[in-house]
């Protein structure tokens, strides 16, 4: 077959510019997708942290309340399981010397070193268990929640050698016997073979809700907001009192403050 | 031709291929019944038009992708507002949104799961975390 060098280019032309038609043509072709996107009503932030007013907690509220535990245990249907090994928790108690470790001297004030401090998922800046995590089961949430998929979990327990502040439990058994509380049936359980912990209830803030802990609170001790803003509460509590951090020297930068 | 030790080979024969066909006749006459998923809950008969998030044939063969999908969004995007080709809009909650209408998970999802051979609690184990409707039996 013949043909003229003109032709050649022609034709050549002609290529090019189809192959270049075809990302417009991509474009149009694409159909539009279902939209999904989040609640109107949920709450944003840049960055959500926690200041624990322990003051407060030990003054106004009542000796022995653990409304704040029950209310997320319950919300959450957390199983009651006894045994220290395998027992699971969201948020519970704590002493001066094991939540502060190296923090502690011998004069310490006799109310500090006895009266319980409310511990829960830290929801580090920099999460050594999102780290680890193989599967990326648990990872970090643009607004800063440490978020777990369960579905995704392994049961490899590498999160719970990896987070320096014991905030997760593995569910060594069906933990569906062992809720104690009326189930929440508008929130799942967990089952055998899983890890869990605190979310900053992601449900909640994603239907406008503050955590329960901070709702169950009477005293108004917990207080939840951006950490991003300037004129969030929790920002205000920051600027005005002085306020710790558990385990600061590992450099995961918490994200929940005390006040003591 | 001669079979050497005809009466004992035989005899083997027939029991193997009694043993190998074993299922075949064992369940002869009890072929499982077709499923029968069932649509009578109370919030469906409420609903004026009977329309899932798509069309049935769609649903039936595509569910399970998109609970895939909206477990991604939901867990990982913080998405939680799907809306449909038809512009409803819906909660991405298996628990909280297709159990909703779907309140018979016995007459519905096992219906179909159980005939095509997947245990109740096993594959696909939804029904270990999330938890099924109450029902009344």
């Amino acid at each position: 077959m013949e043909s003229s060098r003109r032709n050649f280019m022609k034709i050549g032309g002609a290529c090019a510019l189809g192959l270049g038609a075809l990302p417009i043509v991509k474009a149009y072709a694409k159909n539009e997708k279902p939209q999904v996107a989040p609640d109107s009503k949920a709450l944003v932030a840049t960055k959500w942290a926690m200041v624990i007013d322990m003051k407060k907690c030990w003054e106004k509220g009542k000796p022995g309340c653990k409304d704040c535990l029950l209310a997320c245990h319950s919300v959450h249907n957390v199983p009651e399981i006894k045994t220290i090994k395998e027992e699971i928790k969201w948020i519970w108690n704590e002493q001066y010397e094991h939540a502060f470790p190296g923090q502690e001297n011998h004069f310490l004030p006799e109310e500090i070193r006895q009266k319980p401090f409310i511990v829960l998922c830290n929801h580090c800046t920099n999460p050594p268990c999102v780290r680890v995590c193989p599967t990326k089961a648990t990872f970090k949430r643009k607004d800063g929640i440490t978020m777990m998929d369960y579905h995704r979990c392994i049961g490899c327990r590498y999160c719970m050698a990896g987070c320096p502040y014991g905030a997760r439990s593995f569910n060594f058994r069906d933990p569906r016997p062992y809720i104690q509380t009326e189930l929440n049936m508008t929130y799942p359980t967990r089952e055998r073979g899983v890890v869990e912990k605190c979310s900053f209830c992601d449900e909640r803030l994603a239907v406008g809700l503050l955590p329960a802990c901070v709702e169950a609170c009477k005293c108004g001790a917990l207080c939840f907001g951006d950490i991003e803003d300037p004129n969030s509460e929790v920002r205000k509590l920051l600027a005005s009192r002085f306020t710790i951090r558990r385990k600061p020297e590992l450099g995961t930068q918490p994200s929940v403050y005390y006040i003591v | 031709m001669k079979i050497y030790n005809a009466k004992p080979i035989l005899i083997g024969l027939a029991i193997f291929i009694g043993l190998a066909t074993f299922p075949l006749w064992f369940n002869m006459g009890k072929a499982a019944p077709p499923p029968d998923p069932k649509l009578d809950t109370p919030v469906i008969q409420r609903m004026a038009v009977k329309q899932c998030i798509m069309p049935k044939d769609q649903m039936r063969t595509e569910h399970m992708q998109l609970l895939n999908d909206w477990r991604t969004e939901v867990v990982r995007n913080n998405n939680r507002i799907y809306t449909a080709s038809d512009g409803k809009q819906y909660n991405m909650s298996l628990q909280n949104e297709c159990m909703n209408c779907h309140s018979n998970k016995s007459q519905f999802c096992d219906q179909c799961h159980i005939y095509a051979g997947l245990q109740a609690d096993a594959t696909p184990y939804c029904w270990t975390c999330h938890i099924a409707p109450k029902e009344n039996k």
